[in-house]
């Protein structure tokens, strides 16, 4: 008769392994341009419905990570930065990771369509889908241009949000949707200058790998340029005023000289000062989105007072 | 071998039984919370059926 050993078992997962399944980090920001995009809304939401809505997109995002790390475990091992997660490391199987997203994914589009409307669950799961096949299983190893229509993903929350509010969508919750979608190329671009071995390693056809990274650069700067008439036409509509066109205009402003920046470099300058540029346009661009929503955030409270709005 | 009455799987998994168990009483919390925000949200209602009657709704006087 043979001995079990504790060590001859795979490593068990704890609970803190299930949680990063859903990749908290990405919720962190899900939360708060959903709260945003809630909140800028014309209709007031109880707040104790307010709350749980975005627990449920929060908890709905998390599921689309559990599906995406299911699917990309053979690829996420193979990167530094992601060799870590608990599929890779051998700490969730990968039916675990499958049957904790396909769980909570259910979970939370019934539970959003009982607390806010179905539109706004409808927006969840298409959000949920979008990620986990069109981007994860689809378009991520299949071109370049992954980042881009893959950010439509990050970008449905505020929509999300807006639609707990209203039951629909606008031209405010489509300006919202444009500023993340727009931002999330040249975002990504930026780390992916840096992250220099890792995509390739895992065949992942990242911008980087396939145009080159000269491309890459010119990438950042057009998208850069996009991204700045749509900031500041959501400053025009009814979530902004003169604080978020002021915000609006300094921060792609600031975004904008960081892409330049980043197109005027070659790979040479870049190497000797270890890509301090395209690491701090990175870091800046966290910052821009989260300066960018709290802008509407800050219009919407300064309007009871009289100072907000046009 | 038998099993001893604190079996090790107990305390092995202790933190992942807390958080279930946890998230489950939160998730009973929250529907609960709702029925009463939904309900309360609907507003005063007489009768078994809903149904507003007048020999039970205080009469609104017209100035």
């Amino acid at each position: 008769m043979t001995d079990i050993r504790i060590s001859d078992l795979p490593v068990e997962a704890g609970f803190g392994d299930y949680v990063q399944l859903l990749k908290p980090r990405v919720m962190s920001l899900v939360v708060f341009t959903a709260l945003v995009g809630l909140l800028v809304a014309p209709v007031p939401v109880h707040p104790f419905v307010a709350i749980v809505s975005i627990l449920f997109i929060a908890l709905g995002a998390g599921a689309s990570g559990a599906l995406n790390m299911w699917w990309d475990a053979d690829i996420d091992g193979l990167m530094q930065r992601t060799r870590n997660r608990p599929v890779p490391s051998g700490r969730v199987q990968p039916g675990e990771a499958l049957g904790v997203g396909m769980a909570l994914s259910g979970i939370s589009i019934v539970m959003l369509a009982l607390t806010a409307n179905f539109v706004a669950a409808g927006l969840l799961a298409f959000t949920i889908f979008f990620y986990a096949v069109v981007y994860s299983m689809w378009l991520k190893r299949l071109t370049p241009q992954n980042i881009v229509i893959g950010g439509a993903a990050g970008a449905f929350p505020p929509m999300i949000g807006w639609a707990v509010a209203t039951g629909g969508v606008s031209v405010e919750s489509a300006l919202m949707f444009a500023i993340v979608f727009m931002w999330t190329p040249p975002h990504f671009w930026a780390l992916a200058l840096f992250m220099k071995t890792d995509y390739s390693d895992a065949q992942v056809p990242m911008l980087t790998v396939t145009h080159g990274r000269k491309s890459t650069r010119t990438h950042i700067l057009v998208y850069t340029i996009l991204l700045a008439p749509v900031g500041i036409a959501a400053a025009f509509t009814s979530i902004g005023g003169p604080f978020t066109l002021a915000a609006a205009i300094l921060l792609n402003g600031w975004f904008l000289i960081g892409a330049w920046r980043i197109w005027q470099r070659d790979e040479v300058q870049a190497e000797a000062d270890k890509y301090a540029v395209e690491k701090a346009v990175f870091r800046f661009s966290l910052y821009y989105l989260f300066l960018h929503f709290a802008a509407f955030l800050v219009e919407a409270a300064l309007r009871p007072y009289g100072y907000g709005g046009w | 071998m038998s099993f001893q009455p604190e079996h090790e799987i107990h305390k092995r998994r202790f933190g992942r039984n807390l958080g279930i168990g946890l998230l489950l009483a939160l998730f009973v919390g929250i529907v609960f919370g709702l029925t009463v925000v939904k309900v309360l949200a609907i507003g005063e209602k007489r009768g078994f059926d809903g149904v507003v009657r007048q020999e039970v709704t205080p009469q609104v006087k017209q100035p």
